[in-house]
């Protein structure tokens, strides 16, 4: 770069106008070198070590012993987990379809500039920044029948008994937990919405009107299509997040009644960490992966589709 | 022609009274489960067994729930610290990691510089529930399971996918001409990065040490498995055990007031710093 640095390198002196990049290629892997020490020790490895340890047999514990694919052949006629997949499958679809049932109509409420209107916003969002934990402990308390505020106010609204105890029935937990969610939720989803609904040129839709379109006419035919890859985006979000579910069942009900609130993160927690069948959990995990992965490739593929027709 | 008139102002008072009586609902529902709970915490022991209604103490302000909160593990200061002390090394350590990377891969030119780049950012496609279990090992053998060292060098990792993107597109976004003069002024490598650059994407770190401090206040799983020694718990493994409660009693007082300890700094944080919170959303949502 300067003169006294090719001064002070003159093994580099036949071809000095390629020293520059060698040094600065040096230079950028020292840059980059931290961030990828912490990935390749806090993400690569494990994700290499799940599959080693999804071979064995890995108690806490004493000796670890190579079992092949024994943990796999478990995980194929293992009842639980598939009752886990098929309870994650439906919270899933449950959960997915009502925070967007919600943040659509959010977005479009909160889409149009008036007074007020970044207030609504915000107080709509503030749930969001809380941690889910934050916020099972919260509804856990307002569900509770004898110290909580669901009961009191949903009894005045005439809608439940005042002692109907929310946690004891698969039903009703299940919507306790939903509802938590939804008011967690839908302000992410309104807002990743909202960012779609403000790309569409309004143009497109005074067209429509004048056109003779009626509103409804317009959402379906104009908004929606236009939509399209925010909707992939957020439902992307909100398929991948609701897979992933644990802090609220392992907070709320801890399991459910009768076990049948168990998701398969949790599963495998209680494998891994509460039994100590460590291989058996990794072999779990290693499923979870595949099937998220698989997942993330199909939605990705449904971003591409909205890509070539827009 | 006046009664047409008159029709169409009352329609459109109409509307805005709809929009903001809807606007207002949706407020209060959102809003009042936060409300209730922080009113409540603040009620005598003795009311707290009962529904909060009216949700604000009616027999005088007390902290007798925070007192009760103090009598679980360690005391609610040192599980408030242990948070704190994770959140908030999570923030600085992801700042400097995430500012070198960002201007290393923005900035200079080197053999697989693309394919690492999207290592990093490809780690988000697998979710860390899924490497749990090895990370536990891992963390035995490097001397830093149980320990708040270990969950932040987790936590780091974790934003690091958001974080070196959101910073290489902050040093990408700076001319270069810039840099070429304070480069004739005599600046170099890291004094040029510290002193010339860090004021101009000083927006992007504040959004990257945002995300970086809520995530890590208020995770929960990762801290439930890596955690085994009850003083070195954070506040939401804390109060998911006061939850679950005590020789069969749950003391809600205590967790009403837990609730409140978790989530005011983050609601503080958010009101405060809204627009950065909402650049990184919108950076997120658009890639």
């Amino acid at each position: 770069m300067t003169l006294a640095d090719t001064v002070s390198l003159p093994s580099s002196r036949p071809r000095p106008r390629r020293r520059p990049q060698r040094r600065s290629q040096w230079k950028g892997f020292l840059y980059i070198a931290p961030a990828m020490a912490l990935v390749i020790v806090f993400f690569i490895l494990p994700v290499l070590f799940t599959f080693w340890m999804s071979l064995h047999r890995w108690p806490l514990l004493g000796g670890t012993r190579f079992i092949g694919l024994g943990n796999y052949i478990r995980m194929a006629s293992d009842s639980r987990f598939y009752a886990a997949l098929g309870f994650t499958a439906y919270y899933t679809v449950i959960i997915t379809i009502a925070i967007f049932a919600l943040a659509f109509p959010l977005a479009m409420f909160v889409e149009r500039q008036r007074r007020m209107v970044g207030v609504y916003r915000t107080a709509i969002f503030m749930p969001v920044v809380v941690g889910l934990a934050s916020a099972s402990l919260l509804w856990v308390w307002f569900a509770n029948v004898d110290s909580g505020f669901l009961n009191p106010l949903l009894a005045w609204l005439g809608i439940v008994d005042l002692k109907t105890n929310f946690f004891a029935s698969f039903d009703s937990a299940f919507f306790v937990i939903c509802l938590m969610v939804v008011w967690k939720v839908a302000g992410f989803t309104m807002i990743i919405l909202l960012t779609g609904l403000q790309a569409i040129p309004t143009e497109l839709g005074e067209a429509a009107r004048i056109d003779g379109a009626n509103r409804w006419k317009r959402f379906i035919y104009v908004t929606l299509p236009l939509m399209r890859k925010t909707m992939a985006l957020s439902l992307i979000l909100s398929v991948t997040g609701s897979i992933l579910a644990f802090d609220q069942f392992y907070i709320m009900t801890a399991g459910g009644p009768q076990n049948k609130m168990i998701s398969v993160v949790y599963y495998i927690f209680n494998q891994s960490f509460v039994s100590f069948n460590l291989g058996y959990g990794a072999a779990m995990s290693l499923a979870l992966l595949v099937i998220l992965v698989l997942i993330s490739i199909f939605q990705l593929w449904l971003l591409r589709v909205g890509e070539d027709r827009p | 022609m006046t009664t047409k008139k008159e029709a169409r102002a009352r329609r459109a008072m109409l509307g805005a009274g709809g929009y903001h009586g809807t606007g207002i609902l949706l407020a209060v529902f959102f809003l009042a489960p936060f409300a209730i709970t922080i009113l409540s915490s603040f009620r005598h022991g003795t009311e707290a067994r009962l529904p909060p209604i009216p949700p604000w103490p009616t027999t005088g302000f007390s902290l007798d729930a925070y007192r009760n909160l103090d009598s679980f593990g360690a005391g609610v200061w040192q599980h408030t610290l242990n948070s704190a002390a994770v959140a908030v090394g999570t923030a600085l350590l992801t700042v400097v990691v995430s500012l070198l990377a960002g201007y290393g891969f923005s900035r200079y030119r080197f053999v697989f510089k693309n394919a690492l780049f999207v290592l990093i950012i490809a780690t988000l496609m697998i979710p860390f529930q899924s490497i749990l279990t090895p990370l536990f090992i891992i963390l035995a053998k490097l001397g830093l399971n149980n320990s708040l060292i270990g969950l932040t060098l987790v936590y780091v990792t974790l934003q690091l996918p958001f974080s070196v993107f959101m910073m290489r597109n902050a040093f990408d976004a700076v001319p270069k001409e810039i840099e070429e003069a304070a480069r004739i002024d005599g600046a170099r490598d890291l004094g040029l990065l510290v002193r010339v650059l860090l004021p101009l994407v000083l927006p992007g770190i504040v959004t990257v040490a945002i995300f970086a401090f809520l995530n890590s206040w208020n995770e929960f799983l990762a801290a439930l498995v890596l955690l085994s020694d009850n003083s070195k718990f954070t506040l939401p493994i804390l109060i998911s055990a006061v939850r679950a409660g005590r020789l069969g009693a749950i003391d809600w007082g205590a967790v009403q007031a837990g609730v409140t300890v978790m989530s005011v700094p983050c609601l503080f944080v958010f009101l405060l710093l809204q627009r950065y919170y909402m650049r990184g959303l919108m950076a997120g949502a658009v890639k």
